[in-house]
């Protein structure tokens, strides 16, 4: 369902802290801070008034609080890997910040306690740990899979780790827990804890390698997507991807909108480049 | 004294001069999370064709230097779906809508416009011959007088009644003014300048272009002063001829620019990506603008910086 729920707000910057290859950004919000679910994203107007960056910068929200001694709070896990991320990550406390909020679709919660398996690809770790704790909550198991090419590239703070039943690492280099890819331990994972629903979050590679897994077993997987985005609320059309509905047909559907949590079995994955044949109005 | 803000485009009767871009205003649904749409002149809608069309490709978004390439190609549900779901929710929320349609052949125009009449809440219609995202660049309408022409005929003879039909051309001519004159010969109303000029960027970590259709429309701050340019070049040759400026307007400055140049009213475009409330910034600052420098109404600073001077 569209969310219509978001607002544009001047965002105090509250802290920021530098935690392995990633920032900790916690922002005052105010009362829409209650609106926040995990799976929302936030978008940011990033380089100042007189920024040559026309575009919005979208985040995932790593969590968010209601009630605080600063309001309501945002907190945002960000990469500085682009001209705007290294903006937003220089930026100290009590800057302001031109955010929109909430936006996107939220991950599913079960209606009944089930075992659930989390994975994470880089910071994509980051709106996992706010759905740890709310499944736990909800009296689910919950189970995760954090990877990164390095231990830096994980973000797993230890407050994030206590609504965990277990705690998974990979690198490609070794360099923390076991080498390989997430999907490498996966089928264990699901096996060994009897998993009946994965949530993920990470680079679009990984979330079609989970998807190939999570079918072999025949489990849900909901996952947020990561497309480029220009505006973040749904007017831009930049970034579609090909999406299979309850009807059997095809249509590109705006990941800001109609995501960023998807049925991972409905997307239809390796379409870089390309247009899927029979794709609605091809 | 009373300011007056109000602006007359084409015939179209509007309490501003602000309008929405074409292409970046979704449905209208979108935007109304911010504001209510009868805060601004009009909303121009995507560009409605009379089947559902997927688009292009992805990637289709390249961030540049004050600006961005496109390369949507049009994605949209088709002209029923459009009558049935887009117009009557415009129409229920009280917006002012201006109808963007864009043809594959003359034929398709036509077909379109006479979809057209007697919609609710429906002021005008703008004509895209000028999109870029085209497969064949000789399917450009705007980009030859003969194709240019026959597209605004076919909807001239179609459309029926008063509404204003505005004829949305392409910076990527030699002599924009005339394909100006040649489209109000044929029966626009007014013109809408500019559409996005045509564009490349190449990743050079892929060594490719960035975009998977190769080629995309530039829109931003970065095409300003090639719109100002168009619009005070039409305006000097045709200074009768109604003109919907457009083309990197953020501000209340920016836009203040466009109606110097000759423009009636503007749209705004890809400021709304960065900002979604950038019309009601670009409308309350402008408003103040032309009473600050003693403007009595919009009306008289249309055109204002083609006055002859001294110095």
């Amino acid at each position: 369902m569209m969310n219509t729920r978001a607002a544009q707000i001047n965002a105090e910057l509250i802290s920021n802290k530098r935690v392995g290859s990633y920032h900790h950004m916690v922002f005052s919000v105010g009362d829409i801070a209650a609106q926040a679910k995990p799976g929302n994203f936030v978008a940011i107007a990033v380089g100042g008034e007189s920024s040559s960056m026309v575009l919005r910068r979208a985040f995932a929200i790593y969590r968010s609080t209601e009630r605080g001694v600063n309001g309501g709070l945002v907190e945002l896990v960000v990469a500085p890997h682009g001209q705007g991320s290294r903006w937003l990550t220089s930026l100290q406390a009590h800057d302001l910040v031109d955010m929109v909020l909430p936006l996107g679709t939220h991950f599913g919660i079960p209606t009944e306690p089930v075992r659930a398996l989390l994975v994470g690809g880089g910071y994509g770790s980051a709106p996992l740990f706010g759905l740890a704790e709310l499944l736990k909550s909800r009296g689910c198991r919950v189970d995760m899979v954090l990877g990164a090419s390095t231990a830096a590239k994980i973000y797993a703070p230890l407050e994030g780790k206590r609504s965990v039943s277990s705690l998974t690492l990979t690198t490609d280099d070794g360099s923390a827990g076991i080498q390989g890819q997430i999907t490498d331990v996966l089928p264990k994972l699901i096996e060994e804890n009897e998993i009946e629903i994965v949530y993920s979050c990470g680079p679009m590679g990984m979330l079609q390698a989970i998807t190939a897994v999570t079918d072999r077993y025949q489990i849900i997987h909901q996952c947020a997507v990561e497309e480029a985005m220009a505006c973040g609320i749904g007017v831009c059309m930049t970034c579609v991807l090909p999406v299979t509905g309850d009807d059997g047909v095809t249509r590109m559907l705006r990941s800001c909108i109609d995501g960023p949590v998807m049925d991972g079995s409905r997307v239809v994955w390796d379409s870089k480049r390309k247009i899927p044949e029979g794709t609605f109005g091809a | 004294m009373t300011f007056s803000f109000a602006a007359d485009l084409a015939g179209a009767k509007l309490p501003n001069p602000i309008l929405t871009a074409s292409g970046c205003a979704g449905s209208g649904k979108e935007l109304s999370q911010f504001f209510p749409l009868t805060e601004i002149g009009a909303v121009v809608t995507k560009s409605i064709m009379i089947k559902p069309r997927s688009g292009r490709a992805t990637p289709r978004m390249a961030e540049t230097p004050s600006g961005m390439l496109n390369s949507i190609g049009l994605q949209g549900p088709g002209v029923d779906y459009f009558l049935e779901n887009d117009i009557p929710w415009l129409a229920a929320h009280g917006a002012r809508t201006i109808v963007s349609i864009a043809g594959e052949t003359v034929e398709d125009y036509a077909v379109l416009a006479r979809r057209m009449r007697n919609l609710p809440g429906v002021v005008g219609l703008e004509v895209n011959i000028s999109c870029p995202n085209v497969e064949n660049r000789g399917m450009v309408f705007s980009c030859q007088p003969e194709t240019a022409r026959a597209a605004i005929e076919a909807v001239r003879r179609n459309i029926g009644g008063e509404l204003p039909i505005i004829a949305k051309l392409s910076p990527d001519v030699t002599d924009i003014v005339g394909i100006a004159r040649e489209v109000s010969n044929a029966g626009a109303d007014g013109v809408a300048l500019i559409n996005t000029l045509l564009g490349m960027v190449i990743d050079t970590n892929l060594m490719l272009p960035k975009l998977a259709q190769k080629t995309g429309g530039l829109s931003g701050p970065a095409i300003r002063p090639v719109a100002v340019r168009a619009v005070y070049q039409v305006r000097a040759a045709l200074p009768t001829l109604p003109i919907l400026g457009m083309g990197g307007i953020t501000n209340g400055r920016d836009a203040f620019e466009f109606i110097l140049a000759g423009a009636s009213a503007v749209s705004i475009g890809t400021a709304t990506f960065g900002n979604p409330t950038a019309v009601l910034k670009v409308r309350d600052e402008l408003s103040a603008i032309l009473q600050e420098r003693g403007f009595e109404s919009l009306t008289d600073a249309i055109g204002f910086a083609h006055r002859e001077v001294q110095v």
